[in-house]
């Protein structure tokens, strides 16, 4: 069975259907990933996942258990942790409080493991360490998006959504990001993730789906669309 | 000599209450963007129920002089029953509104406030004439310095005013509670990802904007003693004042609201005794004005920098 299985997702923003019967699954301790242009609906999906949009119709099960329409702070405590778009963290707090608000869902009984997950995100990331009474605002682009996924690791997921983490970043700095979604999915997260950037997305994940204008217009392992001629031509820019 | 300490006591009683009604508002926006105009129909709520309990009190004791604990007794019961009726206006008027245009939010807190002047003018209730509240505190006179005399109930006030804005700022920065308001206030989204039950914080925050206003209303009722009916002009001065206090401060921001309720009670104290006391309420507004051209998102309202 696989940890999130989506199917026939319909999302509409007022009169505008955004995605059209999106159906995917992604298999516990896998990395799938869901590339396509902006605007195909990708972080549509994704928020529909984490609860931020109440679909239409279809239906989302995490582990199992219907999750479609669930409040977006009651997926985060069955184990889903979403790392948005743009990155979220809050300018105004320091390093150190963002990281406290990803434990937030965690009761206090768990406070030495909460600890304990906070070391190892920092070992991570372990510029985030140096920040850490820094106002997450001064980050650079780069460190805020650590920052952003080491405060969703702390919400202890089993599943991670993250959505666009390459966006805007230097080359270096995406090459380091993606080293370490690679760590975190080998300590154990599954993930789905989101990416305009299809070659490095399709170079971390075992899965791939290709999404055009809210529609799954391919489903296949990650080497199979990384050497189709379809997507060399259309998103990877060869060919 | 005197005029200065008279008139900077004036300054810090009315700053204070100013303060205190300013934060309501300045709460509410922060989490919600828009200005609750049925905020300071809260604190003639505030005024009226204080009087009412203290009423009441006395008729089921068969007292005329109330004891020193009363005035406790009356501000806290002041303070939970306003805190329910925010938390109601919040779940009927507000919560169905939620997502939706601004324009429409604000509507309808300007017919909450319209409903809630007029429901207070029935008989049953408050009635359209107005009251003098029972007095709460004696008339000692703690110190007096020339002609200035600091009264118990100059230190009551400002006392009662200064420590709930400590115990909110203590709220707000240094509590889990008060870590996952900031985060609704900067990001609503954002923050029920993190697991914050965000619509339970945006109830919270209206019980505690409106118990602060019950407050507001209790030392108002405290220091002037007479309280006109629900819908009196002067009530909506109040409220405009404490708004405009938020404003100086920079709305939405909390020690802001605390910086601005203080400023504006000076100004207008010390344009009363310096200038003429008939222009007090041009002062005020004049300066929001000076405020708004200069500084436009108020004193401590910065412009983040934020890098994307």
């Amino acid at each position: 069975m696989p940890l999130l299985e989506v199917s026939n997702l319909i999302v509409r923003y007022g009169a505008i259907e955004a995605l059209h019967g999106v159906s995917l699954s992604v298999e516990q301790g896998q990395i799938a990933t869901l590339i396509g242009c902006n605007g195909a609906g990708k972080s549509t999906t994704l928020r529909a996942v984490s609860g931020l949009l109440k679909p239409a119709k279809g239906s989302i099960r995490f582990d199992g258990k219907e999750i479609t329409g669930v409040a977006p702070h009651e997926i985060v405590r069955l184990g889903v942790a979403h790392s948005p778009e743009g990155r979220g963290v809050f300018p105004q707090m320091t390093v150190d409080e963002n990281l406290d608000l990803g434990a937030f869902a965690r009761p206090r009984s768990e406070k030495d493991q909460i600890r304990k997950d906070r070391e190892k995100s920092l070992d991570l990331f372990p510029r985030l360490r140096e920040r850490l009474k820094q106002l997450a605002g001064t980050l650079s682009g780069g460190e805020q998006q650590m920052l952003a996924m080491a405060r969703a690791l702390l919400a202890r997921p089993r599943l991670l959504l993250l959505d666009e983490p390459s966006l805007g970043l230097a080359p270096q700095v995406v090459q380091t990001i993606f080293q370490i979604i690679r760590d975190i999915n080998a300590a154990g997260t599954t993930i789905l993730l989101v990416e305009q950037n299809a070659h490095m997305a399709l170079k971390v994940a075992h899965h791939g789906y290709v999404l055009e204008t809210g529609r799954i217009a391919m489903s296949d392992s990650a080497r199979v669309l990384e050497a189709s001629d379809e997507v060399r031509k259309a998103y990877l820019g060869i060919g | 000599m005197d005029q200065l300490l008279q008139t900077l006591k004036d300054g810090v009683t009315l700053g204070s209450l100013y303060a205190l009604i300013a934060l309501g508002y300045t709460m509410v926006y922060g989490i919600l963007k828009f200005i609750n105009f049925a905020h300071s129909d809260i604190v003639v709520l505030g005024a009226w129920l204080s009087l009412t309990i203290a009423a009441k009190l006395l008729a089921l004791m068969g007292i005329v002089d109330p004891p020193a604990w009363m005035g406790a007794v009356v501000l806290v019961g002041a303070m939970v029953a306003c805190g329910a009726v925010g938390f109601t206006i919040e779940r009927l008027a507000y919560k169905p509104l939620r997502g939706a245009p601004r324009l429409n939010v604000l509507i309808t807190a300007i017919g909450v406030s319209l409903l809630l002047q007029n429901t207070g003018q029935l008989s049953a209730l408050f009635g359209t004439s107005p009251r003098r509240i029972p007095d709460l505190l004696p008339d000692t006179t703690l110190l007096s310095i020339g002609q200035v005399q600091l009264k118990l109930l100059d230190v009551v006030g400002a006392g009662t005013a200064i420590a709930l804005m400590v115990a909110l700022e203590w709220l707000v920065f240094h509590t889990k509670i008060g870590r996952a308001m900031r985060a609704t206030s900067h990001n609503v989204n954002v923050a029920a990802l993190m697991g914050i039950p965000v619509n339970r914080i945006i109830s919270f925050t209206f019980v505690l904007g409106s118990m602060l206003a019950a407050a507001g209303g209790f030392l108002w009722a405290l220091k002037y003693q007479t309280i006109k009916q629900t819908a009196d002009s002067s009530w909506v001065l109040l409220g405009l004042k404490a708004f405009v206090a938020a404003v100086v401060g920079g709305i939405g921001n909390v020690r802001g609201a605390m910086l601005g309720g203080l400023a504006i009670g000076m100004i207008e104290q010390f344009g009363a005794a310096y200038l003429s006391s008939s222009m007090k309420d041009v002062y005020v507004f004049t300066i929001l004005i000076l405020v708004l051209l200069v500084r436009p998102s108020g004193l401590l309202g910065k412009a983040t920098i934020e890098k994307v």
